[in-house]
């Protein structure tokens, strides 16, 4: 059980939603933005987080819209994992989606959730960074517009009372050539190794990496020495992983030389797949 | 706002066809209100994090564990426990085949089981290990699940 008490709101639109986040902020209630849920409680389960309120977000019409138009892919933050790979609308996206968790839980889990939580893996970012998708944040000074390749940095950079309200995703990305591995120590679920997304756009691959830092990325200069066609892939390999942004992650999933020899075999299988397509 | 400064929420939603008025706190984990609420103690917690499934339900058809939603988020929606299959083809399935030792896990592999067949009766072979792997099995019964669940599907073993 959650042992301590807080109180729950369901805003119907954007407005309220950030309004009422505000006006329980004022009155002290450390609010939290609600969507599927399972890390909140998770936390809140174990005492790690106590906020005195939460906002859920699942009501909200335009954080559950999944659409086309104007050649744009429109996903609400409060689609689930589950929704947005059976519709298969970016093929990148559903593969990546069906690797985070189990069934069950991507019933829950949602496209937001997953990418503002606080463990390291939100596999969910990485087609989005790779089709330089732009996402709609809202909060009091109203609705704003970015490209999540600005704004994910280690972690969306949200403002104060500011929630993700959707994703919006160019017609031009949606099917391109792509591969996807998701390593992991054993088994068909659970938290990666090593999880490698990448596509390939006018003969340049492009890659984003989940499980080998504490963050997901996307790197420029990795992508360019990947793309180094003058030298064998191996040398590639070797000085694309200079460039990695932080320390390889070294937890019980597995250790930092046992990742880095991972991640060099997940590269190559990437680009050597990429290259012939 | 629709909320509540008071501790409790008043909380309507139908479980297994019978319609439910009641009033939880907002941290109620669904889990334990259908337990010890509802006395519905058909839904097992296993793990409490959402790793082994042993509490699955449908909510609105979809398989969901309830130890990681709050029963506030049930308003309004329509939920089947282990308790609402009895007889079932699911049930009749696992008990034919024997897909069970201990028995702790069973109502969650019956329920996601309900769930793929409702949301897809033509599923096939890689569809069903997808789903399956959201429940654990301790006992390690696996082929038999595995065999029960064909049956429903009418899949060759």
């Amino acid at each position: 059980m959650i042992p301590f008490d807080f109180e729950y709101y369901k805003p119907t639109s954007v407005q309220l939603a950030v309004k009422w986040f505000h006006f329980l902020q004022k009155k002290g209630k450390n609010p939290l933005y609600f969507a599927g849920g399972t890390e909140i409680i998770t936390w809140a389960r174990q005492n790690s987080i106590h906020p005195g309120a939460v906002v859920d977000l699942k009501s909200i019409p335009e954080c559950n819209a999944m659409e086309m138009r104007n050649d744009k892919l429109i996903i609400g933050a409060c689609v689930t994992l589950s929704a947005l790979s059976a519709a298969n609308s970016f093929p990148l996206l559903s593969e990546t989606a069906q690797g985070i968790a189990d069934q069950t839980a991507r019933n829950q889990i949602t496209l937001g959730g997953n990418i503002c939580g606080n463990i390291y893996y939100r596999e969910s970012v990485l087609p989005l960074l790779l089709a330089n998708s732009r996402i709609v944040i809202a909060g009091m000074n109203g609705i704003r517009e970015a490209s999540i390749r600005d704004i994910f940095l280690r972690h969306l950079r949200l403002g104060n009372g500011e929630f993700l309200v959707k994703t919006i995703t160019d017609r031009s990305y949606l099917s391109l050539p792509f591969v996807h591995y998701k390593k992991r120590q054993i088994g068909n679920v659970g938290y990666p190794l090593v999880t490698v997304a990448a596509f390939k756009k006018d003969s340049q691959i492009h890659t984003a990496y989940s499980g080998v830092c504490s963050f997901p990325f996307r790197s420029a200069q990795i992508d360019r020495e990947l793309n180094d066609s003058s030298i064998p892939l191996s040398d590639r390999i070797v000085q694309a992983i200079d460039y990695l942004p932080a320390p390889l992650l070294n937890n019980a999933e597995g250790s930092a030389p046992y990742r880095k020899f991972v991640l060099k075999q997940t590269m190559a299988d990437a680009v050597h797949t990429l290259e012939s397509r | 706002m629709s909320s509540l400064d008071s501790a409790k929420y008043p909380v309507e939603f139908e479980v297994n066809g019978e319609k439910q008025t009641i009033r939880v706190r907002a941290a109620d984990i669904l889990l334990y209100t259908l337990r010890d609420n509802l006395g519905l103690t058909g839904s097992k917690s296993g793990c409490d994090n959402g790793d082994c499934g042993a509490c699955t339900i449908l909510v609105e058809g979809f398989p969901i564990k309830s130890c990681l939603m709050l029963t506030v988020e049930v308003d309004g929606k329509q939920m089947t426990t282990i308790e609402g299959l009895r007889n079932s083809p699911v049930q009749n399935a696992f008990v034919k085949n024997q897909a069970f030792q201990c028995g702790y896990c069973t109502p969650g592999f019956i329920v996601n089981c309900e769930g793929l067949r409702n949301k897809l009766p033509h599923a096939d072979k890689e569809t069903i290990r997808v789903w399956l792997e959201s429940n654990i099995c301790r006992c390690t019964s696996y082929e038999e699940i595995r065999n029960a669940v064909k049956d429903v599907f009418s899949l060759e073993k």
